[in-house]
């Protein structure tokens, strides 16, 4: 069980909240071309290791937060409301 | 792509003996004689330097692909490269279901052409996989859900599939310990495909193992990929912990680490790795006899020959490639069988294990040519691999050897999220966690 440090809740379980998942992808610009929209919609990195996602506090302030999570150990480097500016783990580059 | 040809000094002399046909006869012989006469099963090999084809994964789908590779399509020189020892991923983890009750038309014919191979298989590999079509049944709990089910009973029947519907006392009859009005999902009825059931997992890796080392595989453990070499726009090899082993084609069938090995090329994939947990109990006496499973949930339940109690769940809903599971999940699964089957509420659980799951973006899974020449998956599997092993295996052999996709998997292109062919499975949409 994921206990996530909720910055309006403080410390909860994996329960309350909804994965929202790959916080690091980006919608293209209005014109940009097909291939950069099915990258968008469809393709991800899928990192075996640090992870940027987006989780749902469903049971609790049901604000978007987001994660930087270890995809094999689960450890949790940092939480944030959306529009935080995270530190990413050492070595990671937010995109 | 084409499969550059064959040197015919490839092929090396080896002191393994061969294990022989099994039979009845022989276990006979063998028991007289103090079981001494029994070899192993297949070839441990170092590895060469260049082969034909280097398959990265010795699970059932790595190990099926070699097996039709070399007994069906010609192709002998063949390498199964394993980072541990074979059968210890998804193949050895699942809950050993098979079926074709699939909801897209594309996905039903191709397992249940899969189901057809599974009827076969002991024949074909002289290897008993325990093969027990015992039925799987599907319980409905609402109108909208019976609708439903009648049209994927039609669409199934349509492509040759068997489904049966099942009314209340039916149901009954053939389950006498499920609970039908368990309160707040009362049971309406159900769909049964009476040719579905169980597999012993393990033997499907040995034996696919065996009849692949014996056509002259080589299967290659504790050889983890660390990279893929690339020259003029096409793949050369993969380097591994045991040096470079060139390859004219390399075809990737490592599951939940699809992303992983494609990334070592650049190439992103639209998948998802999830972890899926399975749960098994104390061995009890016979207390039922098909495959069941919750409509009400995510919940699928047989019991194996040991007397245990197999069941499973929902996927864990975050991106994960720990190979263990959350503990609401279990919670959650514990609570939908004790509602279909409120006697389970006395079993204690012995094991708890999770695979990582290669969940793509539209559940359908991925027998595809990637974008470098040479490099091939057979993969995105999402939680349906167990069951897919042997269709899976033999259109992804085709598609090495004959350079195109087999008819049955002309919809697994990878080119379909580009060309907006997604066959959406589950109807969720690009959402691999919602699945």
């Amino acid at each position: 069980m994921l206990r996530i440090t909720c910055p309006h809740c403080g410390v909860r379980d994996e329960v309350e909240f909804r994965y929202r998942g790959d916080a690091s992808v980006q919608r293209p610009p209005a014109d940009a071309d097909a291939a950069a929209f099915v990258a968008y919609v469809y393709e991800r990195d899928n990192p075996r290791g640090w992870h940027h996602e987006w989780w749902y506090h469903a049971a609790g302030c049901r604000q978007y937060l987001q994660l930087w999570r270890h995809t094999v150990t689960h450890t949790i480097h940092a939480v944030g409301t959306a529009t935080d500016t995270l530190t990413p783990p050492h070595g990671m580059v937010d995109r | 792509m084409s499969v550059p040809p064959r040197p015919a000094d490839a092929r090396r002399p080896h002191a393994f003996r061969a294990s022989g046909r099994y039979s009845a006869l022989r276990l006979l012989r063998e028991a007289l004689g103090g079981h001494q006469g029994w070899r192993r099963a297949w070839r441990k090999a170092e590895p060469r330097k260049e082969y034909q084809v280097v398959i990265v994964g010795g699970g059932g789908h790595g190990l099926a692909t070699a097996y039709y590779l070399a007994n069906h399509f010609g192709i002998t020189d063949v390498a199964v490269v394993e980072k541990g020892p074979i059968g210890l991923g998804n193949v050895g983890r699942n809950t050993t279901i098979i079926r074709s009750t699939y909801y897209r038309p594309e996905n039903i014919r191709f397992y249940d052409h899969s189901l057809r191979l599974w009827e076969g298989l002991e024949q074909e590999l002289n290897f008993n996989a325990m093969v027990s079509q015992r039925g799987v049944v599907y319980t409905y709990h609402t109108d909208g859900q019976r609708d439903h089910m009648i049209r994927r009973a039609n669409d199934m029947r349509l492509a040759g599939a068997d489904c049966v519907e099942l009314d209340r006392a039916a149901l009954k009859a053939l389950i006498p310990a499920i609970s039908l009005d368990s309160g707040r999902f009362p049971v309406l009825g159900a769909f049964m495909q009476p040719r579905g059931g169980t597999v012993r997992h393990d033997a499907v890796a040995w034996g696919y193992a065996r009849g692949a080392s014996e056509a002259g595989v080589d299967i290659i453990e504790h050889c983890e990929v660390t990279g893929l070499r690339q020259a003029n726009g096409r793949v050369t090899g993969v380097e591994t912990t045991r040096g470079f082993i060139g390859a004219g084609t390399v075809c990737l069938a490592v599951a939940g680490h699809s992303s992983h090995l494609a990334g070592m090329a650049g190439i992103r994939l639209p998948i998802e790795t999830h972890a899926l947990q399975a749960f098994v109990s104390e061995a009890i006496k016979p207390f039922l006899d098909v495959v069941l499973m919750f409509g009400a949930g995510h919940f699928y339940i047989s019991q194996s020959d040991k007397g245990g109690m197999v069941f499973g769940g929902a996927i864990d809903a975050h991106n994960t490639y720990a190979q263990r599971g959350t503990q609401w999940i279990a919670q959650e699964v514990a609570a939908e069988g004790v509602a279909l089957l409120p006697a389970l509420a006395r079993l204690r659980i012995l094991r708890q294990w999770a695979g990582v799951m290669d969940m793509t973006m539209d559940g359908t899974p991925i027998i595809s040519k990637l974008p470098l020449d040479g490099l091939v998956m057979n993969g995105g599997w999402c939680y349906g691999g167990f069951k897919a092993i042997p269709a899976g295996g033999y259109t992804a052999a085709h598609l090495i050897a004959h350079g195109e996709a087999h008819p049955l998997t002309a919809h697994m292109d990878v080119g379909r999220f580009a060309a907006g062919l997604t066959v959406d499975e589950p109807g969720t949409g690009p959402f691999p966690w919602a699945h």
